[in-house]
């Protein structure tokens, strides 16, 4: 098992599953857990998804994110800064992919995280402050699945045959 | 006037217009055309 196996190898394997996992769940709170929470709050039934499932699944969201990022880059390697500096056009694609996952990683952690953990009592908040938390988290939670539609594309695009089909 | 990012469907839309706007920005880079 030479190094190329587990970069390459088991890196995009796991680069995927992470990604799965953590594009799986940001479509989950935007499409299922966010529309539930609205419906479940006006008959006074939140409190459980609230307290049992936003959580955990905040938990998994959170650090799939981290997963992918990391294995991301891994498999750049020696061409990470090739990809981020877009300093050759062949990497171009992946450059876009790579820039807009990282902008998402970040809304997760310094944004919709710290605003998660008002709304939903790990850290101390008035009213006011988490129902700005709650309106700014829902926002950036929908920037981030605006940004994961380029963001899969590019993903898709830039490697094998698919790059040859899309940039010739 | 409602957000537009308020509603999910409207957000994927707009990925998709953002992944169009991004693929010919790419694709002119790449080949110059």
């Amino acid at each position: 098992m030479d190094f190329g196996f587990i970069q390459l190898g088991i890196g995009r394997w796991l680069h995927i599953a992470a990604g799965i996992f953590w594009v799986g769940l940001l479509l989950y709170f935007n499409f299922v857990q966010t529309p539930a929470l609205a419906a479940a709050g006006k008959d006074g039934t939140a409190a459980g998804i609230a307290r049992h499932v936003a959580p955990r699944a905040l938990f998994y969201f959170r650090w799939a994110a981290v997963v992918t990022w990391l294995a991301g880059a891994m498999i750049l390697g020696r061409h990470f800064t090739d990809a981020f500096l877009f300093m050759k056009p062949a990497y171009y694609a992946i450059g876009v992919g790579a820039w807009l996952g990282t902008i998402m990683l970040a809304n997760v952690w310094l944004v919709i995280w710290p605003c998660q953990k008002k709304v939903l009592g790990l850290v101390p908040a008035s009213d006011e402050e988490k129902a700005r938390a709650r309106r700014l988290a829902l926002i950036v939670s929908r920037v981030n699945m605006m940004l994961a539609v380029p963001m899969l594309f590019f993903m898709v695009a830039s490697g094998g045959i698919f790059r040859t089909q899309f940039f010739g | 006037m409602k957000n537009p990012l308020e509603s999910a469907w409207l957000t994927v839309a707009l990925g998709v217009a953002l992944t169009a706007v991004l693929y010919y920005a790419v694709r002119i880079a790449m080949l110059g055309a």
